[in-house]
């Protein structure tokens, strides 16, 4: 069986046109693979490039130079020079992302909000939002905020909202970008169990924690992104 | 809703006034179910494209093809004005800016959400009448309001009004020229909201042309660029937004005022 | 008499030059080769203002030959103001016999009626039209309106019904009702009640439109099939009245409100009035026939009754 992610000889660099064209070199070299069932931490410090490896594995941010396969189905595509259409697909089938920020959509409501993934693959809304239901009562968040719009909601409520619609799906690969950074104890504790259950369901986990705690309880192995600065490799 | 085929193949479209670009060297392809934005200030030659994408203006060179309803790829330059009128009323839809040039404001919310019905020869009043107010709700104006001339509507209204007189007859494509464009920003949301739903639920294909990248963000998959008639860039729309690349695109993402 | 002899000697034959008719008699062999369709042509300046005929008085004098018997009605009536003029008229400039009664007429020139008696083949019905083009109530671009004709883009015309329904209840358009020509191209029959709408349909007679402000010819030629746009639900239905007429008790045919004093008094009689009379002449009278014939009287102008 192929492995679902493998990162290859990736470079990212940020040219700023507006100011002179200056070449911000990001991450080179960057090579790792993840297994499934298996969940990687990138690690380092801020600034290291964590946030941009994975918005290029989601295909969020371009990617200079290297190779980005997923195995898609029964295919094994290079995410990297993918037409934006297979990005797409991709995206609804192959990978799943929990962002640290919900971006709120008017008048849909949270219900809705968690179940779309599953609709948008096909899935009865009946069904998308039994699941959804489940999911949000798992993460404590109240009933009767359930048919409301997520966007009054407090910060902490709308990452559980957000959590639950990355957590919804069965893709193959998550990413996770600071799922817990603005949840209460017992909700990090259930994002733990979550991403337990992921694991043993075979799916590779790829991500971001800044709570020390979390990254203890979830991580298989750490990547440590300091190795792929790009200031080494012109050096 | 992904087939393996397009919807339109755009190739090497170019229009000129003259010596003056109004867009050049344009191709793309659509596929069914996708939103495509087309993004750039006034002038950069969105508008032509969008015209002539949708044969009210003919380009200088260049071909557009589209999957028919029957399968078959007909060049939409080389058909009869005939077919492409027909087209447009069917498996077509154009939402204006401006509600008023794509209503009749002299006649009713009703008649003007029907007129496609009867255009392709729906003789039955109760019918017609039926689908209207099946529209009407969908667009969110009571069925109270099916009488009343679009004169005496908002400005929303019409233009939501506008959306269902163009979808009523279940188009695969549908051209929006700054759908949002005149209304105001809590005015804006809501009809934004209504379209991407009607768009996820109805599996439609759109081109969209607007200046407002917010626009794009939220209606659209996929994005093109326009500057001075050439497309500078072109992607994903999140890609786009959040990893710009030209320096056009750079210039525009950076000019977003922040709230 | 002798002194007007020589005057009218300056005018050609039916007061039209002889190019002049030949252009219009192109117009209207076209007219006739493509039912309902609208000829542009040159209409002339006539001795009368637009809105009197001018149309229907070129096309007329365009076919009038020195044989023909020509009657000329105005909302179904030989005596008003409008018939009485342009008879005179053609008499004056052509020297035709002219006649009120349908059945001996060769030419019948109308504005906004069909004779109650049937139309028989070698009759040609020519009629003054104001504005020729059914579609420009929703839609006022001429260029527009054209194109949609010869793409037969003829929904907007139901919309025009839709709105009635959903205004009335019903399909309240009563004059200037669509129809549908030899299944092809969507007519105006000019501001006839639609009660004569079926009297197209199959017509023996030549039906010729002369539009002389918008310079348009349009014919049914003979037996030609006219069908009166409708919807499934909401089918073409003619008006009925609830009471015969006035004077002559005849029904099924369309009646004319007239004013009998100021006291809301009021009669419903033919508005074709040869036909009325004949009625009368036959035998068959209306519940107010004897004194309402006195106020009839009073009601028209005066030069009404007299019979040329």
């Amino acid at each position: 069986m192929a492995t679902p992610l493998v990162v290859s000889e990736v470079a990212k660099s940020f040219t700023m046109h507006l100011r002179d064209g200056i070449r911000l070199p990001v991450v080179a070299d960057v090579s790792f693979s993840i297994k499934a069932g298996e969940c990687a931490v990138l690690g380092g410090p801020s600034g290291a490039g964590k946030s941009s490896i994975l918005k290029m594995v989601y295909g969020n941010y371009a990617v200079d130079q290297g190779q980005i396969i997923v195995k898609h189905g029964d295919q094994l595509i290079d995410l990297a020079s993918a037409s934006p259409r297979t990005v797409l697909q991709i995206r609804r089938d192959t990978i799943g992302y929990v962002s640290q920020f919900l971006r709120t959509v008017p008048r849909v409501s949270a219900l809705d909000v968690v179940g779309e993934p599953l609709v948008a693959r096909g899935e009865k809304r009946e069904i998308a939002r039994e699941r959804a239901s489940d999911l949000l009562s798992r993460l404590n968040l109240p009933e009767r905020l359930w048919s409301l719009p997520p966007a009054t909601f407090s910060g902490g409520e709308q990452q559980r909202v957000n959590i639950a619609r990355g957590f919804i799906t069965d893709h193959p690969v998550l990413l996770l970008d600071e799922p817990t950074a603005s949840l209460d104890a017992r909700n990090r504790e259930v994002v733990i169990g979550l991403i337990g259950e992921k694991k043993k369901a075979g799916v590779a986990l790829l991500g971001i924690f800044h709570d020390a705690d979390v990254r203890e309880a979830v991580a298989d192995r750490i990547i440590d992104v300091t190795d792929f600065a790009a200031g080494k490799l012109a050096a | 809703m992904m087939t393996d085929e397009p919807l339109l193949r755009v190739s090497a479209l170019s229009k000129f006034y003259g010596s003056r670009i109004g867009c050049e060297d344009v191709s793309f392809e659509l596929w069914p179910g996708e939103v495509l934005a087309v993004v750039g200030e006034s002038g950069s030659g969105k508008t032509t494209l969008l015209n002539c994408l949708s044969t009210r203006l003919l380009p200088t060179s260049g071909t557009a093809s589209y999957r028919m309803r029957d399968e078959t790829w007909r060049d939409l330059y080389r058909m009869s004005e005939a077919e492409r009128r027909f087209l447009m009323r069917t498996d077509w839809g154009f939402v204006h800016q401006n509600p008023a040039d794509g209503l009749r404001m002299t006649v009713s919310a009703g008649a003007n959400v029907g007129e496609r019905l009867m255009a392709v020869g729906d003789r039955h009043y109760g019918n017609i009448r039926a689908s209207a107010v099946d529209w009407l709700g969908r667009v969110e104006i009571g069925e109270d309001r099916i009488d009343d001339e679009p004169r005496a509507f908002s400005g929303g209204m019409r233009q939501r009004l506008q959306i269902a007189r163009n979808l009523v007859t279940s188009p695969r494509l549908v051209f929006m020229d700054e759908p949002t464009g005149g209304l105001d920003v809590s005015v804006q949301a809501r009809l934004l909201d209504l379209l991407r739903g009607l768009v996820t639920d109805l599996g439609l294909a759109a081109i969209v042309v607007t200046h407002d990248l917010a626009v794009a963000r939220l209606l659209s998959q996929r994005m093109m660029v326009m500057k001075d008639g050439r497309v500078v860039e072109t992607g994903l729309t999140d890609r786009v937004l959040d990893d710009p690349r030209a320096p056009y695109t750079q210039l525009l993402v950076s000019s977003i005022l922040q709230v | 008499m002798t002194m007007q002899a020589t005057d009218i000697a300056t005018y050609n034959f039916a007061y039209l030059d002889e190019q002049t008719k030949r252009m219009i008699r192109r117009a209207i062999l076209k007219g006739i080769a493509i039912p309902g369709y609208q000829v542009p042509f040159a209409s002339r300046e006539m001795p009368m203002p637009y809105g009197w005929g001018t149309g229907g008085v070129q096309v007329t004098a365009s076919i009038i030959g020195p044989g023909d018997v020509l009657k000329v009605i105005d909302q179904g009536a030989d005596d008003t103001t409008n018939a009485v003029s342009i008879r005179a008229f053609f008499k004056k400039v052509a020297d035709v016999a002219v006649t009120t009664e349908t059945a001996k007429a060769t030419i019948i020139q109308t504005r906004h009626r069909i004779p109650e008696h049937p139309l028989t083949a070698g009759q040609t019905l020519v009629y003054q039209v104001p504005i020729p083009e059914p579609l420009r109530f929703l839609e006022p671009r001429e260029t527009e309106t054209r194109k949609m004709h010869a793409l037969e883009e003829y929904g907007l015309m139901h919309v025009k019904l839709y709105e009635d329904i959903a205004r009335h209840g019903r399909i309240a358009t009563t004059y200037a009702y669509p129809v549908k020509v030899e299944g092809r191209y969507v007519m105006d029959p000019s501001p006839t009640p639609k009660f004569d709408n079926p009297k197209m349909h199959m017509s023996p007679a030549l039906q010729l439109f002369g539009a002389g402000r918008e310079k348009r010819i349009y014919a049914v030629p003979p037996f030609t099939e006219v069908v009166s746009l409708d919807f499934e639900d909401h089918p073409f239905e003619v008006q009925s009245f609830d009471q015969p007429c006035a004077l002559c008790g005849a029904h099924q045919v369309y009646l004319d409100e007239v004013i009998l004093d100021d006291h809301g008094g009021h009669m419903f009689v033919c508005s074709d009035t040869d036909h009325c009379e004949k009625r009368r002449e036959e035998g068959h009278a209306g519940h107010l026939a004897g004194d309402a014939f006195a106020a009839l009287q009073h009601n028209v102008p005066g030069d009404s009754g007299k019979k040329e």
